[in-house]
């Protein structure tokens, strides 16, 4: 009997690790100093292990330990990369590039540089979420001081072309920023191969813990230089100060090293169980719709865990309620705070009506198959039965074109 | 956020999912809502047009939980009413059944917007019988 509630929803947030619990534990009471006390034991040895997380962490990038600044989470490692850039490069220029589909980290960050007087190109993605390098090349200017894309999506999973990207970034002499945070230790990372200059990273995201991450900066061809956006006792290479969260650096590396080490199998396992999922779905229900690459056809082109499944004509937060021991997201506007339906469907050209019906599933390293089987048969079930009450599918059902339907949307 | 008792009870077991025939004189449809706002609620009511009694109310909708429970208590609440206290029916006695929270206010507005639409539908209806009554004699 499979054990409930089910945690299906990695791509929000992951179950911490115990072997990242074990090696954190003693740097809270044990080892508690101050990584920045350089006179006495209590300090060399939180320094000791901050030293030993920025070379592991570095490690797993194809980076230098010098190019490690540790954040509170992928959050502030946007803004830091985005503001910090802006600021830093506010002489040579004004204008940034992004995308329509960026994390609300990202958009947001943009949005407020743009009431600052910044000029900001927001891309728009093709129908599967990837952005078009041509368009890109065109939208760059002698302005143009930052392109930020992200690799991975936290919606759809798409994976973008980070290595053509940062490419063409570096011939036309723009800085390349990455939100990195879905993709790092789940899918190859490699700063110098991706030409990445800037990459934000996440402890929680990857079994590691909460409330800390990391910005890769780089250092060299070209140097980039950032504007720090907290100021104090200039920790960090003066780009990010505050006393270091020792414990959740310690985790955040060892979570990263577990993560690359285990890729080779967990990457085949967890995409065998997403692939399964999709295609028993498949198998057992009409009218669905994947939202975002399809991960038969593209399996590199999309994070090995994600599925997000538009089910027409069930809308997804009833979905969820007949589901209601199993963990998932949906891009219905009825589970989120504003009264929208998801902007990344939106930006894919996935209708409304079908964006209020898709259901994101986050499969990851505690999850097994028979928990996927559960799932698979519970979300048919909940499907048919919500169905059955549908008019919408009824209508369609009786060859009834929805679109002609003249709605009185309220 | 936690749904009701009564919610969970409604979307579990909903009353009076079905279809009438919408092309039944005595019969109303009420059909409300839009599939890009996420919520769609199809009302059906059969009407006895002696007594103006509803006699059989049935139900589809597309939307969430808190939007089929309302409905589906809907449905329940008026069956055996006539039009006219039907008619009268405030979306805020379905809030207070149910229990629901703010951000449903509009599932609620929305049952409410559909026992009206399917009275008119059915008033209408009668108006062309009883016009067309004449004619065919």
């Amino acid at each position: 009997m499979v054990k409930l509630p089910i945690y299906l929803d990695n791509n929000a947030t992951t179950r911490m690790d115990e072997r990242v619990f074990e090696a954190m534990r003693p740097y809270f009471i044990e080892y508690f100093g101050n990584a920045a006390s350089r006179n006495h034991e209590f300090g060399w040895k939180a320094e000791e292990a901050v030293d030993w997380a920025r070379e592991t962490i570095a490690k797993s990038i194809n980076a230098d330990p010098k190019e490690i600044v540790f954040t509170s989470g992928a959050t502030e490692s946007d803004n830091l990369a985005i503001k910090g850039i802006a600021e830093m490069y506010a002489s040579k220029g004004d204008h940034i590039i992004t995308l329509t589909t960026e994390h609300k980290a990202v958009l947001d960050t943009c949005k407020a540089l743009e009431r600052r007087g910044l000029r900001v190109t927001y891309l728009p993605v093709g129908k599967e979420g990837f952005v078009d390098l041509d368009m890109l090349r065109d939208a760059i200017t002698d302005k143009t001081v930052l392109v930020t894309i992200m690799h991975a999506n936290n919606e759809i999973g798409v994976i973008q072309d980070i290595e053509s990207i940062g490419k063409l970034c570096h011939e036309k002499g723009v800085i390349f920023h990455t939100d990195s945070t879905q993709s790092i230790g789940k899918v190859p990372f490699d700063v110098q191969k991706m030409n990445v200059d800037l990459a934000s990273l996440s402890g929680h995201k990857i079994y590691g813990p909460k409330g800390v991450g990391a910005l890769y900066v780089r250092k060299k061809s070209p140097r980039v230089k950032l504007a720090s956006q907290m100021d104090g006792g200039g920790h960090e290479r003066g780009m990010r100060s505050g006393t270091l969260n020792v414990p959740g650096i310690v985790g955040l590396a060892k979570a990263l090293e577990i993560c690359i080490e285990e890729m080779p199998t967990e990457t085949k396992r967890v995409q065998g169980m997403r692939d399964k999922m999709w295609m028993d779905f498949q198998a057992e229900l009409d009218e669905i719709y994947i939202n975002g690459p399809d991960p038969i056809e593209k399996p590199d082109r999309r994070l090995p865990g994600n599925l997000n499944v538009s089910f027409a004509f069930v809308e997804g937060e009833a979905l969820m309620m007949g589901i209601k021991d199993i963990a998932v997201s949906s891009g219905s506007a009825c589970t989120s705070a504003s009264l929208e339906p998801s902007y990344v469907l939106k930006a894919l050209g996935v209708g409304e009506d079908l964006a209020h019906t898709s259901i994101r599933f986050g499969i990851g390293r505690f999850n097994t198959q028979e928990e996927c089987d559960y799932t698979v048969k519970q979300v048919v079930e909940a499907v048919k039965h919500l169905r059955d009450m549908s008019p919408l599918y009824e209508m369609a059902k009786m060859g009834i074109d929805l679109k002609s339907v003249a709605w009185a949307a309220h | 956020m936690a749904y009701s008792e009564k919610v969970i009870d409604h979307y579990q077991n909903p009353r009076n999912v079905g279809t009438l025939d919408p092309n039944d004189p005595s019969v109303g449809t009420g059909l409300v809502g839009a599939p890009e706002c996420g919520d769609v609620m199809r009302l059906q009511l059969r009407i006895n047009p002696d007594s103006g009694v509803i006699e059989d109310a049935k139900f589809k909708t597309f939307g969430c939980g808190s939007a089929i429970a309302s409905s589906s208590f809907a449905t329940e609440m008026i069956k055996g009413k006539t039009v006219d206290e039907a008619y009268e029916i405030k979306n805020t006695t379905i809030v207070k059944e149910l229990n629901l929270p703010p951000v449903k206010i509009h599932c609620s507005v929305l049952a409410e917007d559909a026992i009206k639409a399917a009275i008119e539908d059915y008033k209408k209806k009668q108006e062309s019988v009883a016009h067309a009554e004449p004619v065919a004699q």
